[in-house]
C-alpha cells in the first residue's frame, strides 16, 4: 500500500483547484530552477536511478530514452511531444492529471524539455479531452503569466514554449510516430521504424514522445530524489508509483495511485470495494486496457501488478487500465466489441491490419452467436498470428491479443456456445 | 560500406541501401507491391517481409530497412514464408477474383505473387467489401474494388507529376483511393499511374477490354508526338495497335511516357489516307485516284519548271530517312527551296550546338540552376518537366522562367514575358552567377517570330555570360518540339544557297514564284489559308489533316508505327523506330514515294532499298549511324546581331493534347480537351 506522504498526484479527483496557486501550495513550481541549473546529465541520471518506465503502455526506461537524444543541439532543434492522446479504452489516467494536476505536466515538460536540449513541447491532447484541454491551456496561460514558461522559464535560463495541439478523436494518432504526422498537419498514420523519433521525429528533428503520466511524475522525483521513487515498488525494475484505473464490475470503480507491483486482488478489494458478488464471482480481468490479453480468475488470484509480472503472465501491463469482469459476463461479446473498435480504428495503411481487423470482427461476430465450426477457433487464432508482428505500428498486435486471451483462457466457453448454436439449428 | 549477408550470399552494399534493394543485385526475389523504385517508400504491403537474425522476434519489411554491417537476412526462412501466406491471404480476401474480366490479368502483380506465394483456396466465408468506382478522367478507368491500397498512385501524381490530386480517404477496413471533391487527375503524365498500379484498380479507359497482353504482339520502337523520343512499346493486333507502352530508358523517359505518346495511338486508325488522292479539276474537290494517275500529273506540273520554282517542306514527324530522299530528290530538281521549321521557328541553324539540347536530358539531373526561356516544357516535354520537377524536388535548384506564367507543377520565379527579361538578367548577374552548372532551356517559342534569328544571337551571349557554357559544361539547352526537326536540321533540310526558308516559301506561293510546293507530314500550319492556290502542291503524308486539305496531289505514307525509320531527339540522340504493323490501304513508306515520282520523272534517286539509303545516309553524316549515342556539338557563335523586338514571347496556343496529326485524329486526346477544359472550368465555378 502506497503511504499518504509518498503520493505525487495529491489532487488526483479535484478536491483542490488545478490554478497555478493552489499547484504551488502542493509544492509544484518549487526550485525547479535548481534542477535545470544542475544540468542536463544530472536529470537523466536521477531519472535513470528512480528506474521510472514510461507510463504509455510499453513500459521503457525514461532516462534511457532521453539520453538517446543527440547530446549536441545543431540547426535541427529538438521536441519533445507529450502524448496525451488517451484512448485506450479502459484507460483514464491521463484525463485527470490533465484536469486536476496540470502544472505537474507543464512543469515536467519544462525539466524533460532542457533535459534532452528542446525549446518546445508539443501536447497532443485527444480530441474528444475538451474540457480537460482547456484546463491545461488555461494553467499554461498562468505559467506564461507568472514567467514560469517562454523566455527565461521559471527563471532557469532556459528558453521553452509549450504548445498544445488538439486531435481530432483518432485512437491510432496515440501512437508515437503516428502522432508526430498529425501534428505535422497530415493524415494520422505511423512511419516505419528506423528512423526512430529520436533521430527524425516531428520535422525531421530529433523528437522524444512520452506520456503524460511519465512527464509529470519528473518533478517530484527530482524533488525528492530518485532513490526515493526507486524504493517504492515491487523491485528495482518495476519501481515508483503508478496510476491504476480500475472499471467494470467493481463496487467502486476508481482511479487510484498505488505502488508498481501491487497485487490485483489488494488493488481491487481495497480501493474498489472488492469485486461485485465478491471474488469468486470475478470471471477475467483485463490488466493493462483493452489490448492487453486477459487474465483468468486463477491468475488473478496472485498476480502482482507490474511490467514484468504481467509479462511472465502472457500480458503486459500496458496503461493500467484494469477492467474487471465478473460471472455475468458474455465474455465472447466483450471480445468482440473490442475487435470491432480495433477495426474501427485501424488507419488503413498496411495491408495486414487494414484487412485483417475486419475479418477478425466477423468471425468473433459469428463466435458470439455461435454460428461457426470449432475448427474455426483455430483458424481464428491463425488470423490474430497473421496480424500480430507483420504491421508498421502495435495496432495489429493489440486487436490479435484480446482474441489469442481469449482462445487461451475461453476455449471451451466457445465451443459449447458453437455446441448449442448447433443443437439449436 | 556495410557487408550482409543474405540467404548465405555475403555481399558489400552501399551506404543506405535497402535489404529489398541488395537482395535484387545478387537475383535474390523478395516479392513487393508498394515499393517502387522511383517512389518513396511506405512499406505499407508489407509483402517484402524478411527475416533478419538477432533482430526482435518479427520479420521486417525489407524495402524500408537499410543494410547494416553484419546483417544476416534470410528470405526463405519459415517465418518468412508463414508471413509472406499471412499478407498475401489478408491482400486477397476483399479482392475480388474476377482475374478473367479484369484487364490486367496476366500481367497483375497480385495475381503472379499468388501464384507464387499464396494459398490454393480461399478461408474467407464473409461478404467482401466493395468500394465505389472513382473518375478520374477520359484516360483512367478505376475498378477501385480491386485496390490493394498500395499507393504507388497517391506517391506517383504527387512525387513525380507533381498534382497532388490523388489520397486515401477513410481508415481501416473504408481505406479507398480517390480524389478530392472528384477532381480528375489532370497530368500530362496520367497514363503511368496504369503502369505502376499493381494491381487492376487504374486500367486504361481506352483499352479497356480489347484485348489480352498475351495476344499482342510486342515491338519496341520510338515515340514521335514530341522531340524526347521516349522510348516506346507498341503492342498490336494484326494491324491495329491496340496500346503503347514506355520503355526503360534511363537517359530519356526512365519509365514514363507522357499522355500524348501514350494514348493518341487510337488517332493512327482514324482519318487516315489509305490510296491517293487528286484534286479534280472540274469540281474542285479531291477524288480518289491511282499511283499512276497521281505520279502522272506530278510529272505534267513539274515539266518546265526551273529549280527556284519549286519547294519543300519537312513537317514534324518526319523521319531522317524520308528527309534525306526528299532533299535529294529537290537537289536533282535543282530547287534550293526547302525548309523543315515549318512551325515558324526562325533561329540558325548553321551551329549544331545551336540547336541541340546540349547537357542531354540527363544533365538536368546535374545542373543547379535552370533558367527557362520561352518554353512549357509541361506540355512540350513532360517527361523533361519531370526531370525538372525532380531536381527541384530532391536538391531545390533554383528555376526562372522567362515568357508565359504557367503551372509547371514546381514553383519558378517568372522573371517576365519579354526578351528584354533575359537582357535584365544577363547585365544583373554577368559573371556573378555562383552556379557550377547552371543551365537555360529555350523553347520554340522563342524563335516563332520574326527577329528569332536575333534573340538567338542574345541567348548565345547571355549563355556565355551567365556561365551556362563553359570548360566541361555546356548547359545551352534547345527544346524541340517536334520529333522530326533535329533529324531533319542535322541533315540540313534547310535553305539551300540562294534558297528560300519557310516564310519565303509561303510568300511566293501567293506571288506565284513556287509553283510546285510538297509537303512531307507538313500539318503544322493550316495550309489552305497559308499556302496560295495557284501553287501545286504535293502532300505526302498519313492523315487528312491540314495539308491534305490544301494538298491538289494526296499521297498517302506510313505513321511512326509503320516504318523503320530513325529519328534524332532533341538532345541529338539517334533512335530508330520499327515497323509494328502495316500501312492502311495503299499507304507506302515516305522515302519509297519520292522514290517512284523520281523514277516516274526519270530522275531516279540512286538507292533502292532501305539499306542503301541508309548507306547513303551514314556516309554524308557518319553521326546519325550511332543509334543511341549523342554526337556531342562543338559551341560556337551563332545568330544574328539584329534588333530585338519588344514583344513577349508568345504561350503555348495549342495547349497539349491536339499538337500534331495523329493526336487531332484521335477522339481520345479530342476527349481529353474537353474533359480538361470543363475540369478548368467546373473549378472555377466552385472558386
Amino acid at each position: 500500500m502506497l503511504a499518504d506522504k509518498d503520493r505525487i498526484f495529491t489532487n488526483l479527483y479535484g478536491f483542490e483547484g488545478s490554478d497555478l496557486k493552489s499547484a504551488q501550495k502542493r509544492g509544484d513550481w518549487d526550485k525547479t530552477a535548481s534542477f535545470i541549473k544542475k544540468g542536463r546529465e544530472w536529470i537523466i541520471e536521477e531519472v535513470k536511478t528512480s528506474g521510472l518506465r514510461g507510463r504509455g503502455g510499453a513500459g521503457f526506461p525514461t532516462g534511457l530514452k532521453w539520453s538517446f537524444m543527440p547530446k549536441t543541439l545543431t540547426e535541427r532543434p529538438h521536441y519533445l511531444v507529450i502524448n496525451a492522446d488517451e484512448s485506450e479504452p479502459g484507460t483514464c489516467k491521463d484525463r485527470d492529471i490533465l484536469r486536476n494536476e496540470p502544472h505537474k505536466l507543464i512543469e515536467g515538460a519544462l525539466i524533460a524539455g532542457f533535459a534532452m536540449g528542446a525549446r518546445a513541447a508539443f501536447i497532443y491532447v485527444r480530441g474528444e479531452f475538451y474540457n480537460e484541454g482547456s484546463t491545461l491551456w488555461q494553467a499554461i496561460h498562468e505559467a506564461y503569466d507568472a514567467g514560469l514558461l517562454g523566455k527565461n522559464a521559471a527563471k532557469s535560463g532556459w528558453d521553452f514554449d509549450i504548445i498544445v495541439h488538439r486531435g481530432a478523436g483518432a485512437y491510432i494518432c496515440g501512437e508515437e510516430t503516428a502522432l508526430i504526422e498529425s501534428i505535422e498537419g497530415k493524415k494520422g498514420q505511423p512511419r516505419n521504424k528506423p528512423p526512430f523519433p529520436a533521430m527524425a521525429g516531428l520535422y525531421s528533428c530529433p523528437t522524444t514522445v512520452n506520456n503524460v503520466e511519465t512527464i509529470a511524475v519528473v518533478p517530484t522525483i527530482l524533488r525528492r530524489g530518485g532513490k526515493w521513487f526507486a524504493g517504492l515498488g515491487l523491485n528495482e525494475k518495476n519501481a515508483g508509483t503508478k496510476l491504476f484505473c480500475i472499471s467494470g464490475h467493481v463496487n467502486n470503480p476508481c482511479n487510484v495511485e498505488e505502488v508498481m507491483g501491487i497485487s490485483l486482488r489488494d488493488l481491487i478489494d481495497k480501493h474498489c470495494g472488492g469485486v461485485r458478488g465478491g471474488w469468486d464471482n470475478l470471471l477475467a480481468v483485463i490488466p493493462g486496457g483493452s489490448s492487453t490479453p486477459m487474465l483468468s480468475k486463477a491468475v488473478c488470484d496472485n498476480i502482482h501488478m507490474d511490467f514484468d509480472s504481467l509479462k511472465e503472465a502472457g500480458t503486459g501491463l500496458g496503461t493500467a487500465g484494469v477492467i474487471v469482469m465478473d460471472k455475468s459476463t458474455d465474455i465472447i461479446q466483450a471480445i468482440c466489441r473490442l475487435s470491432q473498435f480495433y477495426m474501427h480504428e485501424s488507419c488503413g495503411q498496411c495491408t495486414p491490419c487494414r484487412e485483417g481487423t475486419g475479418w477478425l470482427w466477423r468471425i468473433m461476430k459469428r463466435m458470439v452467436q455461435g454460428n461457426a465450426t470449432v475448427e474455426e477457433i483455430d483458424q481464428l487464432y491463425e488470423v490474430t498470428k497473421e496480424i500480430e508482428g507483420h504491421t508498421i505500428c502495435a495496432l495489429g498486435d493489440a486487436a490479435a491479443w484480446p482474441i489469442q486471451g481469449l482462445i487461451k483462457n475461453f476455449r471451451p466457453e466457445m465451443e459449447r456456445r458453437i455446441m448449442e448454436y448447433r443443437k439449436a439449428a | 560500406m556495410p557487408k550482409v549477408t543474405i540467404n548465405n550470399m555475403e555481399i558489400e552494399v552501399e551506404q543506405g541501401t535497402s535489404i529489398l534493394q541488395a537482395a535484387e543485385t545478387i537475383g535474390v526475389e523478395i516479392p513487393r507491391f508498394c515499393y517502387h523504385d522511383r517512389l518513396s517508400v511506405p512499406a505499407n504491403c508489407r509483402m517484402c517481409l524478411v527475416e533478419v537474425e538477432g533482430g526482435p522476434p518479427k520479420p521486417v519489411a525489407s524495402c524500408a530497412m537499410a543494410c547494416s554491417d553484419g546483417m544476416v537476412v534470410k528470405t526463405e526462412s519459415e517465418m518468412v514464408k508463414k508471413a509472406r501466406k499471412g499478407v498475401m491471404e489478408m491482400l486477397l480476401i476483399n479482392h475480388p477474383l474476377d482475374c478473367p474480366i479484369c484487364d490486367q490479368g496476366g500481367e497483375c502483380d497480385l495475381q503472379d505473387q499468388a501464384y507464387g506465394y499464396g494459398f490454393d483456396r480461399s478461408r474467407f466465408h464473409e461478404n467482401k467489401r466493395a468500394v465505389k468506382d472513382k473518375d478520374l478522367g477520359p484516360l483512367i478507368k478505376t475498378v477501385m474494388t480491386r485496390c490493394i491500397n498500395c499507393t504507388r498512385c497517391v506517391r506517383f501524381a504527387e512525387e513525380i507529376a507533381g498534382t497532388p490530386v490523388l489520397g486515401q480517404f477513410n481508415r481501416g477496413e473504408d481505406a479507398e483511393i480517390g480524389t478530392y471533391i472528384n477532381e480528375i487527375v489532370n497530368t500530362e503524365l496520367s497514363g503511368n499511374l496504369v503502369d505502376i498500379c499493381p494491381v487492376g484498380a487504374l486500367t486504361s479507359k481506352p483499352y479497356a477490354f480489347k484485348a489480352r497482353s498475351w495476344e499482342l504482339e510486342k515491338t519496341e520502337t520510338i515515340d514521335v508526338h514530341d522531340a524526347v523520343g521516349s522510348n516506346i512499346r507498341v503492342d498490336s493486333r494484326g494491324r491495329e495497335v491496340m496500346r503503347i507502352l514506355p520503355r526503360l530508358h534511363e537517359e530519356v523517359n526512365e519509365e514514363w511516357i507522357s499522355d500524348r505518346s501514350r494514348y493518341s495511338y487510337d488517332g493512327l486508325a482514324k482519318s487516315r489516307l489509305d490510296r491517293p488522292f487528286v484534286r479534280d479539276e472540274e469540281s474542285g474537290k479531291l477524288r480518289e485516284a491511282d499511283w499512276n494517275e497521281a505520279f502522272d500529273l506530278i510529272k505534267a506540273r513539274l515539266s518546265g519548271l526551273k529549280g527556284e520554282e519549286i519547294a519543300a517542306f519537312a513537317g514534324d514527324l518526319a523521319d531522317v530517312e524520308s528527309v534525306v530522299a526528299l532533299k535529294d530528290f529537290m537537289t536533282s530538281l535543282g530547287s534550293p527551296n526547302m525548309d523543315c521549321r515549318t512551325d515558324g521557328a526562325y533561329f540558325d541553324e548553321t551551329k549544331r550546338a545551336g540547336y541541340l539540347f546540349n547537357s542531354g536530358i540527363s544533365g538536368i539531373d546535374e545542373a543547379d540552376a535552370i533558367l527557362l526561356v520561352g518554353t512549357n516544357p509541361r506540355h512540350e516535354a513532360t517527361i523533361i518537366n519531370a526531370r525538372i520537377r525532380r531536381a527541384w524536388l530532391e536538391r531545390k535548384i533554383p528555376i526562372s522562367l522567362v515568357g508565359e506564367a504557367v503551372d509547371l507543377t514546381y514553383p519558378y520565379v517568372h522573371l517576365g514575358d519579354f526578351p528584354k527579361s533575359v537582357e535584365n538578367l544577363v547585365k544583373e548577374y554577368a559573371g556573378k552567377v555562383k552556379s557550377k552548372k547552371p543551365m537555360m532551356i529555350v523553347g520554340m517559342n522563342a524563335f516563332r517570330r520574326p527577329d528569332g534569328q536575333a534573340i538567338h544571337g542574345m541567348l548565345q551571349e547571355a549563355a556565355e555570360d551567365l556561365g551556362i557554357v563553359k570548360k566541361g559544361w555546356n548547359g545551352f539547352n534547345i527544346l524541340h518540339d517536334a520529333a522530326g526537326r533535329v533529324g531533319a536540321l542535322d541533315v540540313g533540310f534547310v535553305p539551300q544557297k540562294g534558297g528560300k526558308g519557310f516564310a519565303d516559301i509561303l510568300a511566293g506561293t501567293k506571288d506565284g514564284s513556287i509553283k510546285v510546293l510538297f509537303m512531307l507530314n507538313a500539318d503544322e500550319f493550316n495550309a489552305r489559308v497559308n499556302v496560295g492556290w495557284k501553287t501545286f502542291v504535293v502532300y505526302i503524308g498519313h492523315h487528312g489533316d491540314h495539308g491534305a486539305q490544301r494538298a491538289d496531289v494526296v499521297l498517302p505514307s506510313a505513321a511512326y508505327t509503320e516504318k523503320d525509320a530513325l529519328y534524332v531527339n532533341t538532345e541529338g540522340r539517334v533512335q530508330m523506330a520499327k515497323r509494328a504493323v502495316s500501312p492502311p490501304g495503299d499507304a507506302r513508306v515516305d522515302w519509297t514515294i519520292l522514290r517512284a515520282i523520281s523514277n516516274h520523272i526519270d530522275k531516279p534517286l540512286p538507292y533502292d532499298s532501305q539499306h542503301e539509303l541508309r548507306d547513303r545516309v551514314f556516309e554524308e553524316w557518319p553521326h546519325l549511324s550511332k543509334i543511341d549515342q549523342i554526337e556531342l556539338a562543338k559551341w560556337g557563335k551563332f545568330g544574328k546581331k539584329t534588333r530585338i523586338q519588344k514583344d513577349a514571347f508568345a504561350g503555348n496556343a495549342l495547349g497539349y493534347y491536339l499538337t500534331n496529326a495523329i493526336c487531332r485524329a484521335s477522339p481520345t486526346m479530342n476527349k481529353c480537351t474537353q474533359a480538361f477544359k470543363q475540369d478548368i472550368e467546373y473549378k472555377e465555378a466552385a472558386e
